[in-house]
C-alpha cells in the first residue's frame, strides 16, 4: 500500500526531526564522555603540555598511590545506595500500601508526598543541614546531642536521612500506581477462599506488585550511584563521606587534573554500567519488557 | 479507585481498627513529608535573637531573613530571575525538540528505530560527573561561562531522554486515524499534527513539561561549575553558596528564607499539577 516515495518521505522526515535531538545529545553527553575518555589517557603536568601516559590514571586510582581515596568513595557510594535504597523501597511500600487505603483526603496526601520529590536537592541539603545542627531541630526532637558533621557514622547517617526523606515518597508514588493496577476482584477471591489479610498481602499484593518495585528500585539505584549535591552541601566530602561523584568534581574541576579527573570519570560510569547490568541480572528481565514495549 | 468494601459483615467488624490504623499512617505520612517544610517556614519568620530557640513557632514573626535575603548582598532576587529564564527556556525548547523526535519514533517508519530509542535513552545513564569537566573546558572556549546557555543546552539534553520516552508512549495511543482523516480532507502533514494530534497530545505534552521543568529548576551541577558569579547562580547554587559564607555564623535565617522562596512556585505547580505529575512519573516508570 505503501509507495517507495512515501517510504522515502517519511525517512527524510524522520531523519529530520530527529537532528536536534542527536545534535544536543552529541554536544552535551557524547562528545565530553569521548573527550574525557580520551584526556583520561594523558598526565597531569604543569608548564607543558600532557603526554601520554596509556594506562597509568587508571592504575593510580585502582592500586597505586590514590588507590585508598578510589576504593573509600566506591565503598562510600555503595553503602549510600544500598542503605538508602533498601530503607526507602520498604518505606515507599508501607507509605504506598496507606496511601492506597486512604478514602478521604487523597488530593492533600497526594500533594504533601509530592513536595519532598518537588524540592531542589540543594535546597534539601541546606534545610537538613539546619536540622541536624548540634543544637538543632533534630537532636532536640530525639533527645540527643549528636555533632551530626563531626564524625564519621553521624555524617553518613546524616547523608542517609536527607536523602531517604526526599526519594522515600518518590518511591511510593511508583509502588502507588502499581498498586493501582491489581484489579480488586483479586483480593475478594482470596478473601472469599479465607485468605488472611497478611496472606492476601503475600500472594496476591506482592507479586503483583513487584514489577513496580523492580522499576523502582532499579531507578533509584541508577540515580543513587551517581549521588553527588547532597554530599556535596551537606558534608562536601568531610569524615569519609566523599562519593565517586564528588571525588571526580573535586579531582577534575577543584584540582585542575584533568586526566587523572577523567579516569576516574570513566571508571565512575563503567562501575554505575556494571551496577546496572548486574542489578538487571538480579531482577530479572522484565524491566526492558517495558520499554520493548514502547519501541514496539 | 474506590472499591466496593461495604455489605460483608467480615470486613465491617475489621473497619473500625482497620480505619484507626490507616488514619493514623496517614498522619504519619503527612507529618513526614511536611514537618520538614514547618521547620524551614518557621525558621525563616526568626529573628537573629530567636533562631537558635527550637520553639515551635516564632515568639516574634519577622519579615527580617526576607528582607537581607532579597534586598542585602546575597541579591536572591538574581538567583530567582536566572532559575525562572533558564527553567522556562529550557521546558519550552526540550518540549519542541522532544515533541518532533517523539513523533518520528511513535509514528513514522524507519529503520534502526528502537536502535534510536535505546541509544537515546542509554544517554541518561551516563552520570553527570563523568560530563561536567570537558563541558567546562568546551563552555569556556566558546565564552559560555556565567551565561545562561551553559546552563541551558546541559538542561536541555538531560531533559531529553525522557521526555522523549513519555511522549513516544504518549503519541503511540493517539488515535492517528483522524490525522489520517484531516489529512484526506486537505490538510498538509503539519496542519494534520498541528490542528488535530497536538490539541489532543495536550495532557501528554503538558505533564512532560512539568517534569523537565521541575528536572532544570532543580538542577545544580553543571550550574555550580559553569556558572561563577551571583548575577548568573541559579537558586540552588545561591542557596548553597550562602552556607559557605566564611563568617562564624552560618545565616541559616536568610538560608531558610531563600528555601521558602524557592519552595513557594514548587508548591503552587505541585497543587495544580499533582494529578498530572503522578501519571507522569509512572509513565517514566512502567510504560
Amino acid at each position: 500500500m505503501i509507495g517507495d516515495t512515501e517510504r522515502r518521505d517519511e525517512r527524510r522526515l524522520a531523519t529530520l526531526l530527529l537532528i536536534p535531538t542527536l545534535i544536543a545529545l552529541s554536544l552535551v553527553v557524547v562528545y565530553p564522555i569521548l573527550s574525557a575518555i580520551a584526556r583520561s589517557f594523558f598526565d597531569d603536568p604543569i608548564g607543558r603540555s600532557p603526554t601520554f601516559v596509556g594506562f597509568d590514571n587508571y592504575a593510580q586510582a585502582l592500586f597505586g598511590y590514590d588507590r585508598e581515596d578510589f576504593w573509600a568513595a566506591v565503598g562510600n557510594t555503595l553503602f549510600f545506595t544500598v542503605v538508602s535504597v533498601a530503607i526507602e523501597t520498604l518505606l515507599g511500600l508501607l507509605m504506598a500500601l496507606v496511601m492506597h487505603r486512604a478514602f478521604r483526603g487523597r488530593g492533600i496526601v497526594r500533594a504533601s508526598v509530592l513536595l519532598p520529590w518537588a524540592l531542589p536537592t540543594a535546597v534539601s541539603a541546606v534545610m537538613w543541614g539546619w536540622m541536624l545542627q548540634p543544637d538543632g531541630v533534630v537532636n532536640a526532637v530525639l533527645g540527643t546531642e549528636i555533632v551530626w558533621g563531626g564524625s564519621e557514622w553521624p555524617a553518613k547517617w546524616s547523608i542517609i536521612f536527607a536523602e531517604v526523606w526526599k526519594t522515600a515518597p518518590f518511591v511510593a508514588l511508583l509502588i502507588l500506581a502499581g498498586l493501582q493496577t491489581i484489579p480488586p476482584h483479586l483480593y475478594e477471591a482470596a478473601a472469599l477462599d479465607g485468605a488472611s489479610a497478611w496472606r492476601r498481602f503475600t500472594s496476591v499484593t506482592l507479586p503483583l506488585v513487584k514489577p513496580a518495585i523492580v522499576v523502582a528500585v532499579l531507578f533509584r539505584v541508577l540515580d543513587a550511584l551517581r549521588m553527588y549535591d547532597l554530599p556535596q552541601i551537606l558534608t562536601g566530602g568531610a569524615n569519609n563521606t566523599e562519593t565517586l561523584s564528588t571525588l571526580v568534581v573535586r579531582t577534575a574541576t577543584g584540582e585542575l587534573k584533568q586526566g587523572y579527573g577523567g579516569a576516574l570519570s570513566t571508571l565512575t560510569f563503567l562501575f554505575v554500567f556494571l551496577c546496572a547490568f548486574l542489578l538487571i541480572r538480579l531482577l530479572g528481565t522484565n524491566v526492558f519488557a517495558g520499554v520493548k514495549e514502547a519501541a514496539r | 479507585m474506590r472499591t466496593a468494601t461495604t455489605g460483608r459483615p467480615r470486613q465491617r467488624r475489621r473497619w473500625g481498627w482497620e480505619n484507626w490504623v490507616i488514619g493514623a499512617g496517614i498522619a504519619l505520612l503527612l507529618l513526614y513529608c511536611l514537618a520538614p517544610f514547618y521547620w524551614m517556614v518557621v525558621s525563616s519568620l526568626k529573628g537573629p535573637g530567636e533562631i537558635a530557640s527550637n520553639s515551635l513557632w516564632p515568639r516574634d514573626p519577622t519579615l527580617v531573613n526576607y528582607r537581607g535575603v532579597l534586598g542585602g548582598r546575597d541579591h536572591f532576587g538574581y538567583a530567582v530571575r536566572n532559575s525562572v529564564v533558564i527553567a522556562v527556556t529550557t521546558t519550552l525548547l526540550a518540549m519542541v525538540i522532544a515533541v518532533f523526535s517523539g513523533y518520528a519514533l511513535a509514528r513514522l517508519r524507519f529503520r534502526g528505530r528502537n536502535l534510536v530509542l535505546a541509544l537515546i535513552l542509554a544517554c541518561s545513564m551516563f552520570p553527570g560527573v563523568a560530563i561536567v569537566t570537558p563541558l567546562y573546558q568546551l563552555f569556556a572556549d566558546w565564552g559560555w561561562i556565567d551565561e545562561y546557555q551553559a546552563m541551558i543546552v546541559p538542561n536541555i539534553s538531560f531533559a531529553l531522554p525522557l521526555a522523549i520516552f513519555v511522549l513516544t508512549t504518549f503519541f503511540r495511543e493517539m488515535p492517528w486515524e483522524l490525522e489520517e482523516a484531516a489529512r484526506v480532507d486537505g490538510c498538509g502533514p503539519f496542519g494534520a499534527f498541528g490542528r488535530i494530534i497536538l490539541p489532543l497530545a495536550a495532557p501528554g505534552v503538558v505533564t512532560t513539561g512539568l517534569l523537565v521543568f521541575f528536572a532544570a529548576w532543580n538542577e545544580y551541577l553543571i550550574s555550580s561549575v559553569v556558572s561563577i558569579t551571583l548575577a548568573s547562580n541559579p537558586v540552588t547554587v545561591a542557596i548553597a553558596k550562602f552556607a559557605g559564607d566564611s563568617e562564624f555564623q552560618q545565616p541559616f535565617g536568610s538560608q531558610m528564607a531563600a528555601g521558602v522562596i524557592v519552595t513557594l512556585p514548587l508548591v503552587v505547580l505541585v497543587l495544580l499539577f499533582q494529578r498530572r505529575i503522578v501519571k507522569g512519573l509512572s509513565a517514566g516508570g512502567f510504560r
